[in-house]
């Protein structure tokens, strides 16, 4: 009963420390571990920038292989604010029952599909499948769209060889390019367009800005939603009575999806640069060098959490940070939130067990800390 | 039944009516601008952030320490500040007043 287990790597530093570090080409990172740590960092925008050069608070860091500024990600208040109001309300969109229903759809759909066979890869052919199809509703585009990125395979930045990998990273942003052009050429009420459409101040957005909204949109969205997805069904797998227990108590799935995503913690942290010498729990920070908001240790720290490493379905008051915190926390948790909601709910109204086959994890090196974050490939049966 | 109050940002009155769950889903379901609820309820998100009326605190009584640590961050909150969601609809609340916050 403990295959489908996410041990929490950050205990002992944690508590003896409050902070790890790992390095990351040369560039160290400082991992801010403690919830209330981490929520003090991420409010302190002044201190801890996202402005810094397009790429560097992204671990492993992105300044070898982009140059756009991801938006309104990258970019600090008071310029933030002006793309964040901008681009919010598309991103509450999900909150629509017709949006609610469509995606319903989707999952219905590959769940039925998945029961049809005798076993599924589920990282592959399951949750890059609904992470792409439920990508098209966000950006309105058309469902076929989804067969191009499912094409790319799960990884927009990681390839088996390495990290990052600059021809991966660039189908990514040619295909962006392409898009926005054609967005220019055809305008229609898709993402792309509404964006090209929209002003700041008075000042429509560049394509640069298109482009930046978009990369944050694809790449935000992808791994996070992938390993969400795929990391629940192996805890489903075994935990049937889970599954059942959703099934006749569905009024307890909010505080499940909650509690997934606080267990899983899909990202495991995100960088900061100091903007000045500072401190951090008693620990010096130098100008100019990286922190880490690592919201996968926030998420277990045992003074806030009872049982943290445990998942408790029905957890009532569960703080987590999981969506990050303060200014830049995510734009997608919305669209993320309605995919784990409909996903909880289909599976407890069509999959009676799940059988685990076979699986492969995926574990983070940082540093000392050795990280599981989800699975490279998982193979189960679905049953009815 | 209790009755509920909320003056939004735009200093709009809305007076809702219930019996039972949170402050911040009857907010929530009657679209009040400026309560998004997004984490449901969890009190993760402070996305429900109020300000009780003075003269109302002894209906709604003390924050938790997680819900006071949210809003220790938060720039816009002060010593009548609440997160709704954490509020549970009594008759004890019938009249109160809800001023909802400004966000950042």
């Amino acid at each position: 009963m403990n295959k489908s287990a996410h041990p929490d790597p950050f205990k002992k530093a944690r508590t003896e420390t409050g902070m790890g570090k790992m390095d990351d080409q040369n560039d160290p990172v400082k991992m801010v571990l403690g919830l209330k740590d981490v929520r003090k960092c991420a409010h302190n925008w002044k201190a801890f920038q996202s402005g810094a050069e397009p790429g560097r608070i992204v671990i492993p860091s992105e300044v070898n292989i982009r140059d756009t500024r991801q938006i309104p990600f990258e970019v600090d208040p008071p310029e933030h604010k002006g793309y964040r109001n901008l681009i919010e309300p598309w991103f509450k969109r999900p909150l629509e029952k017709e949006y609610q229903e469509k995606l319903k759809a989707i999952i219905s759909t590959i769940i039925d599909e998945a029961l049809a066979k005798d076993t599924v890869e589920v990282f592959g052919n399951f949750s890059l499948q609904l992470q792409s199809r439920a990508l098209t509703l966000l950006l309105n585009i058309p469902f076929e769209e989804s067969e191009t990125w499912i094409g790319w395979g799960a990884h927009v930045f990681r390839s088996e060889e390495s990290d990052l990998d600059a021809d991966k990273a660039n189908i990514l942003y040619n295909y962006i390019d392409q898009e926005i052009e054609k967005a220019i050429a055809n305008p229609g009420e898709d993402l792309y367009s509404v964006l090209l459409n929209s002003e700041i101040d008075g000042k429509k957005l560049t394509k640069e800005e298109v482009k930046g909204v978009m990369i944050l949109t694809f790449a935000g969205g992808r791994d996070t939603v992938i390993n969400s997805i795929t990391n629940s069904i192996a805890y489903f797998s075994e935990h049937p009575a889970s599954l059942k227990w959703l099934k006749e108590n569905p009024e307890i799935t909010n505080t499940a999806v909650e509690e997934l995503i606080r267990y899983f913690s899909p990202l495991t942290q995100m960088g900061r640069v100091a903007t000045k010498d500072t401190m951090v729990c008693e620990h010096a920070i130098k100008a100019d060098t990286r922190i880490s908001l690592c919201w996968a240790s926030a998420n277990r720290d045992e003074r806030v959490f009872e049982n943290p490493n445990e998942i408790v379905l029905d957890r009532k008051i569960n703080p987590h940070i999981a969506f990050g915190f303060g200014t830049h926390n995510c734009l997608g948790a919305t669209h993320a939130r309605q995919i784990m909601h409909i996903l909880l709910t289909t599976l407890a109204q069509k999959v009676s067990s799940i059988d685990l086959i076979d699986f492969k994890e995926n574990i983070e090196e940082l540093g000392d800390f050795k990280r599981k974050v989800g699975y490279d490939s998982i193979t189960v049966k679905f049953n009815a | 039944m209790a009755k509920i109050t909320f003056i939004t940002t735009e200093k709009e009155e809305i007076t809702l009516e219930a019996s039972t769950g949170s402050v911040m889903q009857l907010a929530v379901d009657n679209n009040v601008p400026g309560i998004d609820g997004d984490c449901g309820g969890v009190c993760s998100c402070a996305t429900c952030h109020v300000h009780v009326a003075p003269e109302h605190t002894a209906k709604t009584g003390e924050a938790s320490e997680i819900e006071t640590d949210m809003l220790e961050l938060d720039d816009n909150a002060n010593e009548y500040s609440r997160l709704c969601c954490q509020l549970e609809i009594s008759e004890a609340l019938d009249g109160l007043v809800l001023q909802v916050a400004e966000s950042d």
